[in-house]
């Protein structure tokens, strides 16, 4: 009951005209965002980071606003992978194994309807879930101490690092330079460390800078590098038309998609990409042999997409009661929570209930307003497809660098910004995944903080780390977690998924 | 398998240029147990230990681009670092349109479509930051608006 109070209070919040203008304006935005190739959740929404601070708008406000990009990323994502064969965002991969074939039979308009709805089930659903799960969760994390939170970050780090990459190596490395990166600046003491006597680098090294630059001046090099070869050009789809029979037939689909998805995105690291990728291969071998899976199965496009949806709402529940991110894209959340000076956690639940229920119930209206803009709408997005990659790449660029620049007003955070993008390139085509790398600078100096206090409070003994039992449980965990996809990448295979120009976007 | 052996060698150098600068960082008296050059030594390990691992088990020569390509990044690079230097005393209008221009001509090589497109959008992009966001950008140079 207590919940559903909350619940209305929430609705209090953000039932305003204004910031329902914002959520319908952030969900257009997404999924617009969403359907671009090349433009993702991760880099849609940090470019927008910027923006939405120089608009001033107020803290629930923002989050609002970019709550509703980010599921509107994640609606969006599917409108390429069925007309194009090119997933608009990584979690969209699953959806070209079946949506494109549909789109090939003249059953596009379909297909988007279906996963439209498939998207809404999943999303609506899942924040049900975040909405019974994270009181739960957040009553747990009142009893983590330093030792418990130490342990929870390592956790956050090998299992992200396990999922997103085929290296272990290289993952370790990639959270590691995110965690060297974050101790530029002055430590808690005051003291300043590796910052070569450079008084930009004092106040460390802003992690929006290194977002905008990882994820959106990459991709710039990717595109020079491919020509921009993958542009949509002559999509046309039919009248649309609700197609009944398939809907009913996929309905069960959708609730078992919902539900893996879900718990792929509660788990640390695994995000919306798994969370997709589970709820199809489930499905294909629940199905069996009188499914068409791989040839136009509405199933087949009715499960990705509602695991990825669900998982995109599963991922804010340790986002918002422990402060560790499950994916690129809530890594991207939390910085906008610490840009606006909230960290999550436990205590966001009992001292700002306001914020934590006003963005939930700001994400029951986005969906809903992403429903009413998929199904019916869809067409808009489909034109908006047809922007070239020689106007679309620019305009991420211009976009980043205002964004960046109105952040601080100063040259040096631009120059860092394209270090970054260069950085984001070249470990890119090592197979380095670049979520690590901003998870390490988000997350590096309270992790730090986390382990002084512990030795702190156990006067520099180590044993203090694995003192109460949850402590040694999540060691257990992040070891396992961490070992556990070097033994399973022999046994579970990738299906084939599309080759080409994949997004840089891990979720 | 080089471009692995000669990345993970960068990172074991990195790792050791880390790991001798967090041992010059300055430390206070009152300092707690751990002090401030503890956790970025524990980083220099790991990441040590990363480099090495790469070093012995590389993975297969990435799919690298030719030498076109390479060359139309550099530009592109060039026109980045140019655009960040210029922006602030050149004003918004002149700089963007020139830099969005170059991006959309490296992407799609037709020079009147670019030109076109980066006037365009510099124009639309001002309009929008300064009249819409309300962002305090200078359409020309300072000096010359008085």
């Amino acid at each position: 009951m207590e919940t559903l109070s909350n619940l209305a209070m929430g609705f209090g919040v953000a039932l305003t005209p204004f910031t329902l203008f914002l959520a319908f304006c952030g969900c257009f935005l997404g999924t617009i965002i969403g359907a671009l190739p090349g433009l993702g959740p991760s880099n849609g929404v940090a470019i927008l980071i910027p923006l939405a601070f120089a608009l001033g708008l107020d803290a629930t406000q923002a989050l609002v606003l970019l709550t509703s990009v980010y599921y509107g990323t994640m609606y969006g994502g599917r409108i390429s992978s069925i007309l194009l064969n090119i997933p608009g965002d990584e979690p969209a991969m699953m959806t070209t194994l079946d949506g494109f074939p549909m789109a090939k039979q003249g059953r596009a308009g379909d297909a988007l309807v279906i996963s439209g709805v498939a998207s809404f089930v999943g999303s609506f659903l899942s924040t049900v879930g975040l909405v019974v799960v994270a009181p739960i969760l957040a009553s747990i994390a009142y009893l983590f101490g330093p030792a418990e939170y130490f342990a929870l970050y390592l956790l956050a780090f090998a299992t992200l690092g396990g999922m997103t990459s085929s290296n272990q190596a290289k993952s370790a490395f990639a959270a590691c330079l995110g965690l060297g990166l974050a101790m530029v600046g002055l430590d808690n003491a005051g003291l300043p460390r590796f910052t070569g006597g450079n008084l930009h680098l004092m106040d460390g090294i802003d992690f929006l800078v290194a977002i905008v630059g990882l994820f959106a001046i990459a991709e710039i090099f990717i595109f020079i590098e491919s020509h921009g070869k993958n542009s949509a050009i002559g999509v046309t789809i039919g009248k649309l038309t609700i197609p009944w029979a398939d809907l009913k037939a996929s309905s069960g689909t959708m609730l078992r998609g919902t539900g893996l998805g879900f718990i792929a995105g509660v788990l640390p690291g695994a995000g919306a990409s798994l969370g997709s990728f589970m709820a199809y291969m489930a499905e294909k071998s629940w199905v069996g042999s009188k499914g068409r899976f791989g040839k136009g199965d509405p199933r087949g496009v009715a499960a990705p997409e509602a695991g990825n949806n669900a998982a995109a709402g599963g991922a804010m529940v340790p986002m918002l009661t422990l402060g560790v991110p499950g994916s690129g894209t809530t890594a991207v959340m939390l910085a906008l929570l610490m840009t606006l000076n909230i960290t999550p956690g436990p205590l966001l639940f009992k001292e700002q209930p306001e914020i934590v229920w006003g963005l939930i119930a700001s994400l029951f209206i986005a969906n809903i307003v992403l429903l009413i803009m998929n199904v019916p709408l869809v067409k808009i997005f489909v034109k908006v497809l047809m922007v070239p990659p020689w106007v679309l790449m620019p305009m991420v660029t211009m976009v980043s660098f205002v964004g960046i620049f109105s952040l601080s007003g100063s040259y040096f955070d631009m120059l860092l910004m394209i270090a970054f993008g260069a950085l984001g390139y070249i470990l890119r085509k090592l197979d380095v995944p670049t979520v690590p790398v901003i998870l390490g600078i988000l997350l590096g100096n309270a992790m730090e903080d986390s382990l002084r206090r512990a030795m702190v409070i156990s006067d520099g003994d180590w044993t203090y780390l694995f003192s109460t039992p949850i402590a040694v449980g999540l060691w257990l965990f992040a070891a396992g977690g961490f070992l556990a996809p070097m033994f399973l990448r022999k046994i579970v295979k990738r299906p084939p998924i599309p080759s080409g120009d994949l997004p840089l976007d891990a979720d | 398998m080089a471009s692995d052996r000669i990345f993970g060698l960068v990172v074991v150098i990195g790792a050791l240029a880390y790991f001798a600068g967090a041992l010059s960082i300055q430390t206070s008296f009152l300092s707690d147990p751990l002090g401030p050059r503890a956790f970025p030594i524990g980083i220099a390990v790991a990441s040590l230990l990363c480099g090495l691992t790469i070093l012995a088990r590389p993975d297969a020569e990435p799919d690298w681009p030719g030498r076109p390509a390479w060359l139309s990044m550099g530009v592109a690079l060039a026109v980045l670092v140019a655009y960040a230097y210029s922006v602030v005393p050149f004003g918004f209008l002149v700089p963007t349109a020139i830099a969005s221009a170059a991006i959309g001509y490296l992407i799609e090589p037709k020079a009147a479509q670019s030109a076109v497109m980066g006037v365009t959008l510099s124009v639309i992009l001002f309009v929008l930051f300064k009249y819409g966001l309300g962002l305090g950008l200078f359409a020309f140079p300072r000096s010359l608006m008085g």
